[in-house]
């Protein structure tokens, strides 16, 4: 009777303890919430007056000329969508291939080696590949035969380059985390070893897949300093079809790098660049979005039963 | 009697300098079931792995000897090792269903195999589905998920998607590892009913497993082939010590 009714002197201790370390998960995972929260209403505070002032059609015109009080946004998101969608098809073959390779068919000693010069790749700071693509790649891309060799397409390369080791590395810890079993089980039924690669571990690995893929078109929309240094930096409309890749372009990141020391605080053109941070929020937004969503189809598809 | 699969001085050791079977020679006559028991980490699943080649995956191990499959060495240039594979089939400890319905795992093998005809497929579902006694349960949703099966259903549909494939022998590695003791006599007697038509090489999970379901029996013991026998010779007159040691529990 005595030991059943006398509680271990330790228990209450230990529900303090245990409290205290869930209110720390819980305020740090709060905090993360908020801070983001702030800086969207940061930038709609400050931004907001651009889509006040200046009417719509104005904001998404052609020409961006903010000397002359023309805010015309659209070279812009031209520019930044040219350079992003050049940088996602060059990298995201390449990374899923590369990563196909380290994670299924790279012998043990090379992954060791490989895997780390990846990631270390990845800490380069974009300033310096910038520097590097403007004298290296700049004019090999003008020699190949484009007006100049800072163009939106030399940009998509050093931008593809930059995101590579993230979706590379991202990609190939999703692989490995497939189960042996998985391709064992493939194996003993007689699969070869590109059946079993693209029939069950891709499929098994798709949402980490998306993921890296998502995470590398973060990086590659965000950058700044690298494409500043070898679009060109024309915020022109580049001419429609085929050539606009080898057109200068200018981003809008690079938009808000070049101006933000210039412009009075306050000022239309400030609360512009602001709009663009703003626009380029909302983007990132709906990159996650996707993303979220992707892997929660597929994660939904493997349970209804997809295609092995 | 040609035997099924002969290993003729068999050494094999792991890049870690283990040495997994040491001068191993053995016979399997066809359409028997031949267990192989031993303690844990005594070579037993590296034999099985040896048969079919999936050994061929082990970074930097060391093979010495022959391995016969109906008299042609399966480590000769001239076999093709998927092919191999296909008429030896594995099945696993742990039961793992690719990602898929029901039914895609079942064809998976097949279809990798180049097999496109829609009817024969079927037709290979529903026969190997009844062999492994699970047709009655899975008949109405072969297009669900085969991740929600239950452990037992998963070993079956794991034995089935070999069947599906007819192959000439079966590889079991421990097939009724965490199964409770329904499935796993569900199991066994799928087994007994299948040695018929196919020649099966299994790993028990126990030696009473191993007595129930043998028609001969091979004691391994540290890489080394202590003794192969008749069920009922093996069990009841162990010519070695060692063997009478472990079956009758005093270690293991």
């Amino acid at each position: 009777m005595d030991t059943a009714q006398a509680p271990p002197e330790s228990l209450p201790n230990r529900r303090i303890g245990e409290r205290i370390i869930e209110g720390i998960i819980l305020v740090a995972g709060i905090s993360t919430i908020i801070i983001v929260a702030l800086i969207f209403l940061f930038l709609l505070k400050e931004g907001i007056n651009a889509f006040l002032d200046i009417p719509l059609r104005e904001l998404f015109g052609d020409r961006w000329y903010p000397i002359d009080g023309i805010y015309g946004l659209m070279p812009l998101l031209v520019g930044t969508t040219l350079v992003t969608i050049g940088a996602v098809i060059i990298a995201v073959p390449l990374g899923l291939v590369a990563a196909i390779y380290l994670g299924e068919l790279a012998p043990q000693w090379l992954r060791e080696i490989l895997k780390p010069l990846i990631e270390i790749l990845a800490g380069i700071p974009s300033i310096v590949l910038g520097f590097l693509g403007w004298v290296a790649l700049a004019p090999l891309i003008q020699n190949a035969g484009a007006d100049t060799g800072l163009t939106a397409f030399t940009g998509s390369l050093l931008l593809a380059y930059m995101s590579l080791p993230t979706i590379i590395s991202i990609s190939e810890d999703a692989l490995y985390a497939v189960p042996k079993e998985y391709r064992d089980g493939s194996l003993a039924l007689g699969a070869t070893q590109w059946q079993t690669t693209w029939r069950v571990v891709l499929p098994a690995a798709r949402s980490g897949l998306v993921i890296a893929v998502m995470l590398g078109i973060g990086r590659v929309i965000g950058e700044t300093m690298g494409v500043l240094l070898v679009t060109g930096n024309a915020a022109n409309m580049p001419p429609l079809g085929p050539g606009m890749l080898f057109n200068p372009v200018r981003t809008m990141t690079a938009t808000i790098a070049a101006e933000m020391g210039e412009v009075a605080q306050g000022s239309l053109h400030y609360s512009v660049l602001f709009g663009i941070g703003l626009i380029l929020f909302l983007i990132t937004f709906v990159v996650n979005w996707l993303a979220a969503r992707l892997v929660g189809v597929s994660g939904a598809r493997t349970k209804v039963g997809g295609q092995v | 009697m040609q035997p099924k699969i002969s290993l003729q001085n068999v050494f094999y050791t792991y890049a870690d300098e283990t040495e997994a079977l040491r001068n191993v020679s053995l016979d399997v006559l066809p359409n028997q079931v031949f267990v192989l028991f031993g303690p844990s980490r005594s070579g037993k699943s590296t034999m099985l792995r040896l048969l079919n080649r999936l050994s061929d995956l082990t970074d930097g191990a060391r093979f010495q000897g022959t391995v016969l499959v109906d008299g042609r060495n399966v480590f000769d240039k001239s076999v093709d090792v998927f092919d191999l594979r296909r008429r030896v089939s594995m099945v696993f400890a742990v039961p793992t269903p690719l990602p898929g319905s029901i039914r895609d795992n079942l064809t998976y093998g097949l279809r990798m195999a180049g097999q496109r005809n829609g009817s024969l497929l079927e037709a290979r579902v529903q026969k190997s589905l009844e062999q492994a006694a699970l047709w009655d349960e899975v008949k109405d949703r072969l297009d669900s998920s085969a991740m929600a099966l239950s452990g037992g259903q998963k070993q079956r549909l794991c034995l089935a998607r070999s069947l599906a494939m007819e192959p000439e022998v079966i590889l079991l590695d421990n097939p009724t590892s965490g199964l409770d003791p329904i499935s796993t006599s569900v199991v066994e007697e799928t087994l007994r009913d299948l040695v018929s038509q196919y020649t099966i090489v299994m790993v028990p999970h126990s030696v009473q497993q191993a007595a129930r379901i043998a028609d001969r029996a091979g004691f391994l013991l540290d890489g080394e082939l202590v003794e192969v026998n008749t069920t009922e010779n093996l069990f009841l007159h162990p010519q070695d010590q060692r063997t009478e040691d472990y079956i009758t529990g005093r270690f293991g």
